[in-house]
Order: C-alpha cells, then sequence, then structure tokens
C-alpha cells in the first residue's frame, strides 16, 4: 500500500469513528427519555465520553487526512464543487453537534447538582431536561448533515 | 494506484451507499453495546441498553453492509465462480461473514443474559457479549481497512 492509501484508509476509517459517535449518540437519546434519576443520569457520562472521543476523533481524521487527499491526488483539486460542498457540511455538522452536547449536558449539569444535594429520587425537572426537544432537533440536523456529507463523499457530483 | 481505490463505476454508488452506511450502522451499535456493557457495573438498565443495540442496531447495520456488499460484487461478476477476487474482497467477506457469526452469538449468549437478569443473574453471559462486541469491532476496523485501502 501506498502512503496515500494508507491515508484513504485512515481516512475512511475516521469517518467510520464520527459516524458510529453520531449512532452512539441516537441510541443514548432515546435511551436517557427514559431516565429520571440522578444516579442513572450520572452513569450515562462515560458513555458520553466515548462517544466525544469517537466523534472528536472522527471530525478531525476526516477534515485534516481528508484535505490531505484533496491536494495529493491529481483527479481531486480543493476547489470541486462536491469537496467544497464537504467541507461547508462538516462545518455546519460540527456547529449543530457542539449545540447537541450543550443541549444534554443541562441534563447530567443538573443530575450532579441533585446527587451533591443529596435528592438521589426521581426528578421531573432532570427528566424534562433529559427529554429536550431541542437536543433531539440539533442532533437530527448533525445527522442529516453528515449523511449528505456521506452521500457526497460516495457519489462525488462533478467529479470527472 | 490510489486513484483507482477511489474512482468506482457509477453503477457501484447506491449499493457502495447502502453497504457503508450499513458497516457505519453497525459499527456504532457496537461502540454503544460494548460502552454501555462495560460500563454499566451491575445497572440492569445499563446491560439491556448494551444488548439492544447490538440487536436493535448493529444486527440491521450488518444485514445492510453485507447485503450491499454482495450486491457490489455480484455486479462485478465477482461472485461468478471460477472469476478471481481481489485480495481486499476476500478479507472483507471473511471479516463480515466471520464477523456475522460472532455477532449472532452474541447475541444468542447477551440474551439468554438479559433473560437471566429478572433472576439476578446472567452477568456473566453478558460479560461474554462484552468481550465478542469488542472483538468484533477490533474485526471491524481491520475489514475497513482493507476495503478503504485495498492492498494487493
Amino acid at each position: 500500500m501506498s502512503f496515500d492509501e494508507w491515508v484513504l484508509a485512515l481516512h475512511v476509517l475516521s469517518a467510520f469513528a464520527y459516524v458510529g459517535g453520531i449512532v452512539l449518540f441516537w441510541i443514548l437519546i432515546v435511551a436517557v427519555r427514559q431516565i429520571d434519576t440522578p444516579g442513572e443520569t450520572i452513569r450515562m457520562a462515560p458513555i458520553v465520553k466515548v462517544g466525544n472521543v469517537a466523534v472528536a476523533i472522527g471530525g478531525v481524521g476526516t477534515i485534516v487526512l481528508g484535505i490531505y487527499l484533496a491536494f495529493a491526488l491529481d483527479s481531486y483539486a480543493i476547489w470541486d464543487g462536491w469537496i467544497i460542498a464537504a467541507l461547508v457540511l462538516w462545518a455546519v455538522a460540527g456547529a449543530f453537534g457542539q449545540r447537541t452536547g450543550a443541549a444534554y449536558m443541562r441534563g447530567l449539569s443538573k443530575a450532579k447538582e441533585l446527587e451533591e444535594a443529596g435528592q438521589g429520587g426521581s426528578s421531573a425537572e432532570l427528566l424534562a431536561l433529559n427529554r429536550t426537544s431541542n437536543g433531539v432537533v440539533l442532533h437530527a440536523l448533525a445527522s442529516a448533515s453528515v449523511l449528505l456529507i456521506l452521500i457526497d463523499m460516495i457519489f462525488k457530483p462533478g467529479a470527472p | 494506484m490510489s486513484v483507482l481505490a477511489i474512482i468506482r463505476p457509477d453503477s457501484w454508488e447506491f449499493p457502495l451507499f447502502l453497504h457503508v452506511l450499513g458497516a457505519m450502522v453497525l459499527v456504532g451499535g457496537l461502540l454503544t453495546g460494548a460502552s454501555s456493557l462495560a460500563f454499566a457495573r451491575g445497572d440492569v438498565k445499563y446491560l439491556r441498553l448494551g444488548y439492544w443495540s447490538l440487536l436493535a442496531v448493529s444486527l440491521p447495520g450488518w444485514i445492510l453492509m453485507r447485503a450491499g456488499g454482495e450486491w457490489i460484487a455480484s455486479r462485478e461478476g465477482w461472485t461468478k465462480s471460477g472469476v478471481p477476487s481481489p485480495t481486499w474482497l476476500d478479507i472483507g467477506f471473511l471479516l463480515a461473514d466471520a464477523g456475522g457469526l460472532i455477532l449472532l452469538v452474541s447475541l444468542v449468549l447477551g440474551g439468554f443474559g438479559v433473560y437471566r437478569l429478572r433472576q439476578g443473574k446472567g452477568a456473566g453471559l453478558l460479560k461474554a457479549t462484552l468481550v465478542l462486541a469488542v472483538i468484533l469491532l477490533a474485526a471491524y476496523v481491520v475489514a475497513v481497512w482493507a476495503m478503504s485501502g485495498k492492498p494487493d
């Protein structure tokens, strides 16, 4: 395998990490809707961390290695329409992803607050925060952006 | 060679999209399943979440990935007898099929484990499910590397 082929393989692996993280967060979004106690909400934190690491590795890996490939491969150029579209969608997905994280962190912060106050039982306020519809919409928008990147990367509209 | 690895005939695009999407969903389900089982620390809710991530997310992802892969291979004539297939495709098929078998075993073990949780048992079976999910994740990293880097 040439160096460029290695970079391509790592670029695709990064994309898998990114989408894997997004799928993980979808599962947690569904699961957290049933959770109304601080303890169970806090128990989700290490799984969230795994998702955050996957999305971070995936986000950085796809953009850095993707830009390298756009310059390294003769058949593609950084100003190709489908590559510019991917870069824009990557930025949009990142922005939505960050806002999604902030929306769900409110529930986690509230859970920690309740636990520190010694209130370990069910909390309607915590359940409402865990069921944030704002967070669902933002994650759906982030997911749609990433899905469009995948379609763009495979169909390569306008590429020779 | 690197360009050849990326450029494909137009007829591949839709099946490739399904194949890659399925594989990504499979990996996401495995990542969630393994993480939930690993961090559950005996919490039944999280043990169930880990198992259901494998059953309801990874399994459909595997089916989509495998069907998309077969579709591309048959379009290219690689599934016909006597037609030599490239090494990367052999690696992909081997890992996909062996991985599917391991996934089924992990689901059966995990299913018994989840059922036995009602009697306060089953943690050992779910630990075995966790180990298999981690092995699958490692195998699919190799598969993705082989399918995208396409070693000779």
